[in-house]
């Protein structure tokens, strides 16, 4: 095994993967015409790609350092946007300083709630089926049913409005481009939860352990440390990242539904095949790409939007048959 | 024993289960009179030929699909589309599910192909995504395929309601009872011949890639084509399928074709019944079918009793809308405490008690 991903930073790229989504683009530009619409559009992608990334990162993660594929991810999708409507149930509105705090708060207690969630479904349906590929997509299949339906039972069969403070509602204009201050919020929590992922993989002691226990779980354990409990931790991490991208997406939406993770989860494993499993920056390449498509075919031909993306994938997979930035040796 | 391919369901506790669903089966018409039993009874015997088409890939070659209800949707409407743009005949209706399984086996050589290239987790990933993509486009080409609302057509003469054909046994046999004949012996069929699959020696070396892939490949076989194979066999035969249950329901649409509940309800049927034995399937087709016709009313008047009661939460968890969320949990406990299912853990208590 000689690389980890994207985690090591002195690894040498292979840059060609990374300039997949200039190529995307240049390829959509004529198609569209209209500079401005162009513009608006790639702009929403970065958006829409930057929340997607934080979705699929915590599945991509899991399944890189724990070989654990949870067909339940988009449950806990879900979970974050259920929180983050009862924290803005009570949540006061007012001045930019309070709507910010509301936020912060609807992101750690998605955070915070998905993580418990994701706690007692590591130890109870994971942990007796570490490394049984088919027993794993099985057990998480049905958990993610169970969580889904809770919902259901607990909040209603009707979406609940989850609208976004006044302070990133409206849109910025420069010219005749019109962004939305809201996606440019998402964008840049998008970057920062990626850098702070790639610094913590990289440049802490947990990242090194747990890119240890990637390379040799054995050796990581006669070394005297606990990867099952370490694991725990990752997963809980890993459902806690998907439940503020819920929050992300409820509120981009404006709503939130028990149903969406289970559509979420379509677009985030077109996400993570094609970034390669496991792979944080192939992660946001892929949640890059999968959001432009969407965008520049939801624009030209809408009803084909999610095939274009299976498209993508198609022709991804026939290029790199492990998606564009693979973890090695598996 | 030669039609069920030398290999029957061990011990007499698994055949006589088996046997009982078999017979229950054909003598439904006979037995009960009215419209629910027959209705169930069709549902069984369709989904114990999709389950054991399925049990091809899930149990026989360890492989996770969630595209197979697509294939068996794409059966469904092959037949319903032909028939409503044809006209009711039988040209049509074999014009339809030739059409179906000639699109089945290109969706599933390319599915195949692209996705079990590298590692067979990839797979369960490739087709949950195709399957969505596929059930978002039948949807949205209403002048194509009828959309939300699907499509009702007409059948041959032959097979109406209306269809007399006198009365035997004090039950009176109309078009509708030579549906449900003709969608049992489909499903029979269908059964025999998937059973001689995995009885041959393609079955065997698919067996032998479940236990250990790297050893089937070091012995010569070609992993990717044996999968590839297996998923375009199930796929083909969950084409006809869904040719059969069209054919009863006299509809298609992405409800009772396509929609994803159904491929759920295939999983839990084949790990409940038990995986790696196609005889799971049947018993756990019947199971299922008559626990979810059943059962599920059962689950409504607890919740109101509940109600009654004033308990909290209880009513809306026991809400018949929510069967699903008990589904859930049995599946999960099914996967955990008895991953056997019901027929393979009859089996090993037959293998225990005589050694074969």
């Amino acid at each position: 095994m000689t690389d980890i991903g994207a985690a090591s930073p002195r690894r040498r790229m292979d840059i060609l993967p990374a300039l997949t989504p200039l190529i995307v683009a240049a390829v959509a530009a004529p198609f569209i015409g209209s500079l401005s619409t162009f513009v608006t559009l790639t702009l929403a992608s970065l958006a829409m790609g930057a929340m997607l990334f934080v979705m699929a990162s915590g599945l991509t993660l899991a399944f890189g350092m724990m070989d654990v594929l949870n067909f339940g991810h988009g449950a806990f999708i879900a979970v974050g946007a259920f929180a983050a409507t009862v924290v803005y149930q009570f949540a006061p509105h007012g001045s930019l300083g309070i709507d910010l705090a509301a936020f912060v708060v609807a992101l750690t207690a998605a955070a915070i709630v998905c993580g418990l969630v994701g706690y007692v479904y590591e130890r109870l349906l994971i942990a007796p089926v570490y490394g049984r590929h088919l027993e794993q997509i099985l057990i998480t299949i049905g958990g993610g049913i169970v969580i889904e339906q809770l919902l259901l039972a607990l909040f209603g069969t009707q979406p609940i409005d989850l609208t976004p403070p006044a302070a990133f509602r409206g849109a910025l204009v420069f010219g005749q481009i019109a962004v939305e201050k809201y996606r440019l919020v998402a964008l840049g929590l998008g970057l920062a939860l990626y850098v702070v992922l790639l610094l913590v993989l990289s440049r802490t002691r947990i990242g090194l352990l747990i890119r240890a226990g990637v390379e040799n779980r054995e050796m990581v354990e006669a070394l005297g440390y606990r990867i099952d409990r370490l694991f725990t931790l990752l997963f809980m991490a890993a459902s806690a990242l998907a439940g503020i991208g819920g929050v992300l997406w409820g509120l981009y939406q404006s709503q939130a539904r028990a149903g969406m993770g289970g559509e979420l989860l379509v677009l985030v494993f077109i996400v993570i095949i094609i970034g390669g499993l496991g792979s944080a920056t192939g992660c946001f390449l892929g949640a890059t790409l999968v959001a432009l498509i969407a965008n520049y075919a939801g624009f030209l031909a809408p009803k084909l939007a999610l095939v274009c993306n299976i498209l993508l994938m198609v022709a991804v997979l026939l290029w790199r048959p492990r998606g564009l930035y693979p973890l090695g040796g598996r | 024993m030669r039609w069920l391919s030398g290999d029957p369901p061990r011990g007499w506790p698994a055949r006589a289960l088996v046997a009982l669903v078999v017979l229950g089966l054909a003598a439904t018409p006979l037995l009960f009179h009215g419209v629910k039993p027959l209705e169930v009874a069709e549902k069984i015997c369709v989904m114990a030929a999709l389950a054991a088409s399925y049990d091809v890939l899930l149990g026989y070659t360890g492989i996770v699909s969630f595209a197979h209800v697509m294939f068996f949707g794409i059966g469904a409407y092959g037949v319903g589309l032909a028939s409503y743009a044809l006209g009711p005949g039988w040209g049509a209706l074999a014009l339809g599910l030739a059409g179906g399984l000639a699109l089945s086996a290109l969706l599933a050589v390319a599915i195949g192909l692209f996705s079990l290239r590298v590692q067979a987790i990839f797979f369960a990933m490739v087709t949950l995504a195709v399957a969505y993509a596929f059930n978002v486009l039948a949807s949205q080409l209403p002048d194509l395929t009828g959309g939300e609302d699907g499509r009702s057509f007409r059948v041959p003469e032959l097979l109406r309601p209306g269809h007399h054909f006198g009365h035997w046994l004090g039950a009176a046999v109309t078009g509708r009872t030579l549906t449900y004949y003709l969608a049992f012996a489909g499903a029979a069929a269908l059964f025999l011949i998937l059973l001689r699959v995995v009885n041959s020696p393609f079955g065997r070396v698919l067996q032998a890639i479940r236990e250990n892939p790297l050893r089937a490949e070091a012995l010569g076989y070609r992993i990717v084509v044996h999968r590839t194979l297996a998923v375009i066999v199930a796929a083909l035969a969950a084409t006809c399928a869904g040719g059969l249950d069209a054919l009863w329901l006299r509809y298609v649409g992405p409800d009772t074709a396509l929609s994803f509940s159904i491929q759920i309800d295939v999983l839990v049927i084949v790990v409940i019944g038990g995986r790696g034995t196609l005889y799971g399937a049947v018993v756990g087709a019947a199971v299922f079918v008559i626990a979810q016709n059943y059962l599920r009313s059962a689950i409504g008047g607890l919740s109101h009793a509940a109600a009654d009661l004033g308990l909290p939460l209880l009513p809306s968890l026991l809400h018949p809308d929510r069967w699903l969320l008990w589904l859930g949990l049995m599946f999960i406990l099914a996967v955990r405490f008895a991953p056997r299912g019901i027929i393979g853990e009859l089996a090993r208590r037959a293998d225990l008690a005589e050694p074969r």
